[in-house]
């Protein structure tokens, strides 16, 4: 069977979901396996998200916001940035590859880098396989609901 | 005491999974106040302490039991039967301690995966001695005819994932105070919560009810091993660069650890709002760190040595991860 990697992606509504759009309405042609998700801020992703989404069954997350300065909340992306260096080291050790969690920073401009990106996520995730976590988490001794 | 004698005594059963004993004593550690508990409950199954076995338990009837309080994961095939004929036989089934309600300190052990376990264990310790590689199985066939032991399973399970839990009363071991209130409070019937709820607890977070001096500026360039650091005995665990759990972790202990000049370490899992105190140990100490340079983060993240470990210390079989992916 031929393996089509589900990417999430978290966008930021201000920078880096409007470059997505961007991409869209110049009609940029880019790999269809990122399920897009819009957020105000790269600052509101919660860890839980992140984890969720690989439990759910997402072989690679994508989380986007504005270049460093840019940020619409002054300082979101930053901690974004901060909360991501910590979960990388988390998932590693949980057994997830690192390169399946990636933060980029994209602006309202860059459609076209955005279109790369993916393009370029979705290669490294084919390569690597489907992701192992909602396959490790069907245990066989669970109650039945 | 009045006398009711139309009224029978309630049927109170104790029993251990995957546990270290602790939780029982802390039911000892009632002290005096066992013998309230006594006069007002027939202990009818309680290894620690009774001689009954698991026949006895299995030909109760059905509900006959009115509170088991389950202390310890799921880790065999032993506790996950026990854990199905006490649900069966009791009308309130209580996780008691870390161990039942996330998977306590031998939910660790999903960090690794069974043969890890065993290899390490029967083969690789440094006062192993075992060149033939001889692993336990569960059968063995002597000439007296089969000995059975339990099946280790794979991975560790908190209770509820086994099977339906109605309270779950935190704490490595739960506060004896506490057990107290929840105890009464199913004694009488007055003041409790909807099933499902955690118990014995309070609805904040271990910092609202901690002692210590906070400001708002959470600033750390660096995180220390408890060792590594003079700690002042007045400042904000985190403030001083030491990692505490308090921000992830349920209140309701009396914060005893940091009256004790000891960081959080989370027993009492996550407060409410929030499945899963590791994420949210990550987000709190994300916002900690004062620098905005990609290098200089890397460099203070390196100084946490076991973020895994040391935030889902008590609660990684029932974090969204649960167990390290194989």
């Amino acid at each position: 069977m031929n393996f089509r990697p589900t990417i999430v992606a978290f966008l930021c509504n201000w920078c880096a979901y409007t470059g997505a759009d961007l991409a869209g309405t110049s009609r940029l042609h880019y790999a269809p396996n990122v399920r897009i998700i819009r957020i105000m801020c790269s600052g509101r992703i919660e860890p839980t998200f992140i984890l969720k989404a690989f439990k759910e069954g997402a072989d690679g997350i994508l989380i986007c916001g504005c270049h460093p300065g840019d940020c619409h909340y002054q300082e979101g992306n930053y901690k974004c940035l901060r909360r991501f260096k910590l979960l990388e080291k988390f998932v590693s050790q949980m057994g997830i590859e690192k390169e399946r969690l990636k933060l980029e920073w994209i602006s309202a401009s860059e459609g076209k880098q955005f279109a790369e990106l993916v393009n370029e996520m979705t290669k490294t995730i084919l390569q690597l396989g489907p992701g192992k976590v909602k396959k490790t988490l069907e245990f066989e001794h669970l109650k039945t609901k | 005491m009045s006398q009711e004698p139309t009224k029978p005594k309630l049927k109170l059963a104790i029993y251990w999974g995957a546990a270290c004993g602790g939780c029982c004593v802390s039911v000892l550690d009632t002290h005096e106040k066992l013998l309230d508990i006594v006069a007002a409950a027939d202990l009818v199954f309680w290894p620690i302490a009774m001689d009954i076995k698991y026949k006895d338990v299995e030909n109760m009837p059905d509900k006959s039991i009115d509170l088991t309080l389950f202390n310890g994961a799921v880790r065999n095939s032993e506790n996950k039967h026990m854990a199905q004929v006490l649900r069966q036989k009791s009308k309130i089934l209580v996780a008691y301690g870390s161990c039942a309600y996330m998977g306590g300190i031998p939910g660790l052990a999903n960090f690794f995966s069974k043969n890890d376990i065993f290899k390490r264990a029967y083969e690789e310790t440094e006062s192993t001695f075992n060149p033939e590689k001889t692993y336990p199985v569960t059968s063995t066939s002597v000439k007296e005819g089969t000995l059975e032991i339990p099946v280790m399973f794979n991975d560790v399970f908190p209770l509820d994932q086994i099977v339906d839990v109605d309270y779950y009363i935190p704490g490595c071991p739960p506060q004896s105070e506490r057990l107290i209130e929840v105890f009464s409070a199913i004694v009488t019937g007055i003041g409790l919560p909807p099933a499902g709820s955690v118990v014995g607890a309070n609805d904040k977070t271990n910092c609202d009810e901690c002692k210590r001096k906070k400001s708002d500026k959470k600033q750390v360039r660096k995180f220390y091993r408890p060792w590594e650091i003079q700690d002042d005995k007045e400042t904000c665990f985190i403030e001083q660069g030491v990692i505490c759990m308090g921000p992830a972790t349920r209140s309701g202990c009396g914060v005893r650890c940091v009256e004790g000049n000891s960081p959080c370490r989370g027993c009492y899992g996550p407060p409410p709002g929030a499945t899963d105190p590791g994420a949210k140990m990550m987000a709190a100490i994300g916002t900690m760190i004062n620098s905005n340079d990609p290098d200089e983060i890397d460099n203070i993240i390196e100084t946490i040595v076991d973020p895994a470990g040391l935030f889902y210390r008590f609660s990684l079989p029932g974090s969204i991860l649960g167990r390290k992916v194989i």
